[in-house]
């Protein structure tokens, strides 16, 4: 196909002096960065620094208040099908009477009208691939508000994968799991994109269980916008000029990155 | 001649057919039961969606305020449907525009809720007639209904029921995922108010059979005993619709041979297969998983 040909060699992403506001409130300017087809980027950043917010104009929910961005290749368009989406989470509701299936099911024929008719077995054939690919077949009947974090997490993973996405956005996919399931989900997500050349932005609070699977870390804070690899970015000098404010960054003897001198400032957005 | 047959008592026994014949000697009965199966239907159908839109409360609401829409027709002169129907639907708008908002409402809605019983009262009074009118509206009048309450019972139950598969894929999306169908192009907020204003006519409607302030036992109970037996959206918006005119259909049935309201035995029809599908489904919860049983535990739904 040729169009994989041309996914390879366009970036997947191009922003270009993009400015983020919410309501009149500006979030973050100057914002001009690419991310390559079948990058795995890092969106990190404190809290409330605007990093949900540039999924919203990924996913065209906000309109970019300064610059141009393009996403595929094309202007930013709510119901882009060729982009997967898995939102930051509220719990579910334990008693909610819907089994996980279900909700792959959604990522599939969700947004059309009416019931399915026809074509019946063929979207179930497709959801059943999908929650193979994130391994959850043991427990995608069972109702969804039953199963842990990390189990729903997959499942909602699967829901954004049946769509057939060449993108996916997932909002702190790792937040309430245990270190070891944020490993576990952190790899699953490397692997599908590798497999299916999907580009990735995760945007993710610790950057530790992502170090070994992304290529480039984006981080937001302060009204701005940097990208580069972890190594470079997540550096004393480049933080404190980006949060302009004191910030060390220390290194254990496993390579593990540890940034110092937030603790104030998130543990007042965290409360 | 009607008169004779009046004075002969009804026949009851094992002669099932015998039974039937007997239930549809009378157009009232016929028309009972015809309206009834469509209300029934209807409300079961997008029941189902309310109890998994935690709108449970916010439908109770509209019939209250639909009461105030009721009597105050009838004060001017028109049908009461017509009022009933008006005031619901403008209601059921404005909390379908409120959306996620609503959740957590409970003190305002209560209080338009008490209001609008109020106003209700007022307008009985102001019509001076008899308080059966207001009983009527309360507590339902499905012997009354005329065969041309039949054809408009017809219409908007079908409506409703076209609605909901008309939008059942977008509708389910938006109600489970609501930030995932949005991102993909699904009108999460045109789908609310769409939601609110044919439920306004569904309630209306069941206003019919088991008056404002039965409501629940239509609308909520036949859903939210299917959601004990099933974890298939599909299956349970079937089983809904289905127990709703079960519901009725006994409900009919056992008050055509005793002197007591339709109204009292389809409420407690309703509660009492709420309080067996909670037992039976924490037997069969256990003895499939031996995990702790469903019944013990909190009904919170979305809790933030």
């Amino acid at each position: 196909m040729t169009g994989s040909m041309a996914r390879s060699s366009a970036p997947a992403i191009v922003a270009d002096g993009l400015a983020a506001a919410y309501r009149d409130r500006l979030i973050w300017r100057d914002a001009t960065f690419r991310v390559n087809t079948g990058e795995f980027v890092a969106v990190l950043g404190p809290n409330g620094s605007g990093k949900s917010t540039l999924l919203r104009l990924l996913l065209g929910l906000l309109p970019p208040a300064a610059g141009s961005l393009q996403v595929l290749g094309e202007r930013p368009h709510r119901g882009n099908a060729d982009i997967g989406y898995v939102p930051q989470r509220r719990n579910i509701d334990r008693d909610l009477p819907v089994r996980g299936r279900d909700f792959v099911h959604l990522g599939i024929d969700g947004d059309r009208w009416g019931v399915a008719v026809g074509n019946a077995a063929n979207n179930h054939q497709r959801v059943d691939q999908a929650i193979r690919s994130v391994q959850a077949e043991a427990y995608a009947d069972r109702p969804i508000g039953r199963l842990s974090g990390g189990e729903q997490q997959r499942l909602l993973l699967a829901q954004a994968l049946a769509g057939k996405p060449q993108m996916l956005l997932l909002d702190e996919p790792l937040a309430s799991l245990d270190l070891r399931n944020q490993i576990v989900i952190a790899e699953l997500v490397a692997e599908l994109a590798r497999a299916n050349g999907l580009t990735v932005l995760l945007i993710a609070h610790d950057i530790n269980p992502l170090l070994p699977v992304v290529d480039r870390v984006l981080y937001v804070a302060h009204g701005g916008v940097a990208i580069g690899k972890p190594a470079e970015v997540i550096t004393t000098e480049q933080l404190s000029r980006l949060y302009d404010a004191p910030i060390e960054v220390l290194h254990d003897s496993h390579g593990h990155m540890f940034v110092v001198g937030l603790e104030a400032e998130s543990a007042h957005h965290d409360a | 001649m009607p008169e004779l047959y009046l004075a002969a008592a009804p026949y009851f026994g094992w002669d099932l057919v015998r039974v039937v014949q007997e239930l549809f000697r009378y157009a009232f009965m016929q028309h009972a039961f015809e309206a009834g199966t469509i209300v029934a239907l209807s409300a079961g159908v997008i029941g189902y969606f309310v109890v998994l839109r935690s709108l449970s409360f916010a439908a109770h609401a509209l019939s209250h305020i639909g009461f105030a829409g009721a009597t105050g027709a009838v004060l001017v002169g028109t049908a009461p449907i017509v009022g009933l129907l008006v005031f619901t639907m403008s209601a059921g708008a404005v909390m379908g525009a409120l959306g996620q908002r609503l959740r957590g409402r409970d003190v305002t809605i209560g209080l338009v809720m008490a209001w609008s019983l109020g106003l209700g009262l007022l307008f009985t009074r102001l019509y001076k007639g008899s308080a059966n009118l207001a009983i009527g509206i309360l507590f339902g009048q499905i012997f009354g209904i005329t065969g041309q309450d039949v054809v408009v019972t017809f219409v908007a139950g079908l409506v409703t029921v076209l609605f909901v598969l008309a939008v059942y894929r977008p509708l389910l999306f938006a109600t489970l995922d609501e930030e995932v169908a949005e991102a993909k192009g699904v009108p999460v907020r045109g789908l609310s108010i769409a939601f609110m204003v044919v439920l306004a006519v569904a309630v209306s409607e069941a206003v019919q059979v088991v008056g404002v302030l039965l409501i629940f036992a239509l609308i909520v109970a036949p859903a939210a005993v299917a959601e004990r037996f099933t974890t298939r959206p599909s299956r349970g918006v079937v089983l809904a619709a289905i127990l709703a005119v079960l519901f009725t259909w006994a409900g009919l049935s056992i008050a055509y041979y005793l002197p007591y309201p339709v109204g009292f035995f389809i409420t407690t029809i309703a509660f009492w297969s709420y309080i067996l599908a909670r037992v039976l489904s924490g037997v069969i919860a256990r003895r499939a998983t031996g995990r702790v049983r469903p019944w013990r535990e909190e009904q919170v739904r979305h809790s933030p």
